[in-house]
């Protein structure tokens, strides 16, 4: 198909399978673009796996790597055992990117949505990573990417539940890793601030602090090929963070954000 | 479900006029259709590469950028069907390294097939190959009254041949089927012909009518006897054998662009003295004769520089681009060029091409821009100077039967359009048909009732 008058330069992909959970999402979308783009086999898994068709055709003809989806639910615990023993065989990179906002101050009030924020955030990833580390840590090889957020770094009036969700589940990574180092299984922890998609549609965001999704994928690749452990996207975030949580508590309660 | 779009400051490439519009991003064809239908009035929007204020609407703008997706693809006869945000860019990373190539392409990558379709964009072959609209084979529309429709050359005609370069205001394209045609290399066997004056340009045109593809960057400022006076490159797709054994792959760039525009530079850096400067140099640089150069290099000269919009100042240039016809074109282009250099505002980038009659005579878009004869596209910075200029300009391209393309235009008034495109009521009355009350609508339509 390439002729060596159309070659063009890039970076040669080692060629290992890659699982996108949450494929659905914006980040999830053009990750597989990204990954696609460097010869991966891809898995999509999604909840909604049929709105997923057009995303594996489309990927499939512009890259000619296996592509395919699968049904999977994230916070049906007692299913993730099965739904790994049905891939046929354990990929080599798994990046998680589920995640829902949800709604604050419904969250405050009401605990079903609370319970559904912990459990997106919180419970249905690190229960599913967990077996995949476990699995992993088993065949002594492997990477695991979880997409967290800065807003797990301090708790904020207006989006706690949210940000104390991720905060469990940057530790969980964080553990993570330092359980499974020595056996050749790597954890990335991923911290974007702002990110323009569906999630953060009708906020008004400052064009400096959000990333697009393609620009965040493309940084997923990055700090995977670059063997990064925590990385913060954009890099600016590591700096106000870093400030952010160095205010003292009697200042900070008193701020509005 | 992109529920209510968040309201941001939108403009054209020319950054003039700007406008707050709610932007509607749905993900898929489905949201598409369903923001479609709930919006009391909107417009679609690709890549914003139109230069003036087609693809604003304050009440909606949907932006096609996410549907993006190969939708299928024939390898034995080049038909490829793709969503109308897919951009141009994607298109050649992906399809140049098999040995395929767009039909048509305008003078950046950084356009949506949709865009190219509404504004039915043309290129340096158009005197062989016609516009873009010529080798679209199918595409689907969803129109104001809810409907999605299937258009071609057989199938919804009226409407096919509305919604090429009908600026988008039969409805929001969701698919493009089109054809692309086969290439041995990335590269083109480039021609350089220095004209001293228009007629050597002309005539330097007339030469190349078999060349598939020409263009010349045409010194505005110059004055006197070199006035016209223009760098003509002329070039064809090489063949495998016209590149010499041994020659790297060409660097082509999938990224975007490196080198930007990082600020607004003020308006008074590009006056009639460093403009005049730049077209010397640029004149004298143009080496005549032959040389192999990538595609990106020869269809794409700009896209190396990001924002390049940006040079012209924070308020903004206006591209003019017109078309006047073969007979009597060189004496409206050197009353144009008189205007020009008189008016001493004149731009970097002026460009000249021949048109063609076009491949589908009597079958292109209703509102296409292009008509045999000769095609002039000028930048001039938004000054009170600059819009008295085109004013006269106007008369000398109404004066000889010519137009001015609406993917550029940001002043027309509407009694040139009406008196330039002949087919503006038949325009009116498909649209008025899929779309009873006039839902799809812009601040070009608005402005010039169409």
């Amino acid at each position: 198909m390439t002729d060596p008058l159309f070659a063009q330069a890039g970076p040669v992909a080692d060629g290992g399978s890659v699982m996108i959970i949450g494929a659905l999402s914006d980040v999830g979308r053009a990750l597989a673009r990204v990954y696609g783009r460097e010869g991966h086999p891809l898995i999509l898994a999604a909840r909604r796996v049929e709105r997923l068709t057009a995303d594996v055709q489309d990927l499939t003809m512009r890259f000619g790597v296996p592509v395919r989806s699968v049904e999977l639910d994230v916070l049906d615990l007692a299913e993730h055992a099965a739904f790994l023993d049905g891939l046929g065989g354990l990929p080599d990179t798994v990046i998680c990117v589920v995640g829902l906002l949800g709604r604050q101050q419904e969250a405050e009030k009401s605990w079903v949505q609370a319970d559904l924020i912990l459990r997106t955030n919180y419970l249905g990833p690190v229960c599913l990573l967990g077996e995949i580390a476990n699995r992993m840590q088993t065949r002594g090889r492997g990477c695991i990417i979880g997409v967290s957020s800065v807003a797990g770094d301090r708790g904020r009036a207006s989006n706690y539940l949210y940000g104390s969700a991720k905060a469990g589940f940057t530790a969980f990574l964080s553990g993570l890793r330092n359980r499974l180092s020595r056996y050749g299984v790597r954890v990335v922890t991923i911290k974007p601030g702002f990110i323009d998609t569906s999630m953060t549609r009708g906020m008004a965001l400052p064009p400096a602090l959000t990333a697009q999704p393609a620009e965040v994928a493309e940084a997923i690749w990055k700090a995977q090929v670059q063997g990064r452990d925590v990385v913060y996207l954009r890099p600016v975030w590591r700096l106000i963070m870093w400030i952010i949580r160095l205010m003292p508590e009697s200042l900070f309660k008193k701020f509005k954000i | 479900m992109s529920a209510a779009g968040r309201k941001v400051r939108l403009s054209g490439w020319g950054r003039s006029p700007v406008a707050i519009c709610p932007l509607l991003r749905p993900g898929t064809v489905t949201e598409a259709i369903g923001d479609g239908r709930n919006a009391s009035s909107l417009i679609a929007r690709g890549n914003g590469r139109s230069y003036g204020d087609a693809s604003l609407n304050s009440a909606a703008t949907l932006s096609t950028l996410r549907l993006d997706r190969l939708l299928a693809f024939d390898p034995v006869d080049g038909l490829l069907t793709a969503e109308a945000g897919l951009l141009l860019s994607d298109l050649l990373a992906l399809f140049v390294p098999r040995g395929w190539f767009p039909p048509v392409t305008p003078g950046t990558r950084f356009v949506t097939l949709g865009g190219m379709l509404a504004a039915d964009v043309h290129g340096k072959n158009h005197h062989i190959d016609g516009c873009f609209g010529d080798h679209v084979r199918e595409f689907e529309l969803l129109c104001g009254d809810g409907v999605v429709r299937r258009c071609s050359r057989s199938q919804n005609v009226d409407l096919f041949r509305a919604t090429i370069g009908g600026m988008g205001l039969t409805g929001t394209i969701l698919t493009v089927t089109l054809s692309l045609r086969r290439i041995e290399t990335p590269w083109i066997l480039q021609q350089t012909v220095r004209c001293r004056d228009l007629d050597e340009t002309l005539a330097a045109f007339e030469a190349a009518r078999s060349a598939p593809y020409s263009v010349a960057w045409i010194d505005c400022l110059a004055k006197g006897g070199g006035r016209g006076r223009a760098l003509l490159y002329h070039g064809e797709h090489a063949s495998s054998s016209a590149v010499p054994t041994g020659r790297r792959a060409p660097r082509l760039t999938t990224k975007p662009p490196r080198l930007r525009v990082p600020v607004d530079v003020p308006q008074w850096v590009l006056n009639g003295w460093t403009v005049q400067a730049f077209n010397a140099l640029y004149y004298q640089q143009g080496r005549p004769g032959s040389t192999l150069i990538d595609y990106q290099h020869f269809f794409y000269p700009l896209d190396a520089i990001g924002d390049w919009n940006r040079l012209y100042g924070r308020r903004g240039f206006v591209q003019y681009q017109c078309v006047v016809p073969t007979a009597g074109g060189r004496e409206a282009l050197l009353q144009l060029l008189a205007l020009i250099s008189a008016g001493g505002s004149g731009s970097f980038l002026a460009v000249l091409k021949q048109f063609g009659s076009g491949c589908t005579p009597g079958q292109g878009g209703l509102l296409s821009f292009p008509m045999a004869g000769y095609t002039l596209a000028v930048d001039f910075p938004v000054t009170p100077a600059a819009f008295s200029l085109m004013l006269e300009m106007d008369k000398v391209v109404a004066g000889h039967g010519g137009r001015l393309y609406l993917a550029k235009d940001a002043r027309m008034g509407s009694d040139m359009m009406r008196a330039s495109y002949p087919d503006l009521d038949r325009f009116r009355a498909i649209c008025s048909a899929v779309d009873p009350d006039r839902r799809y609508r812009s601040l070009l339509s608005e402005r010039l009732a169409l």
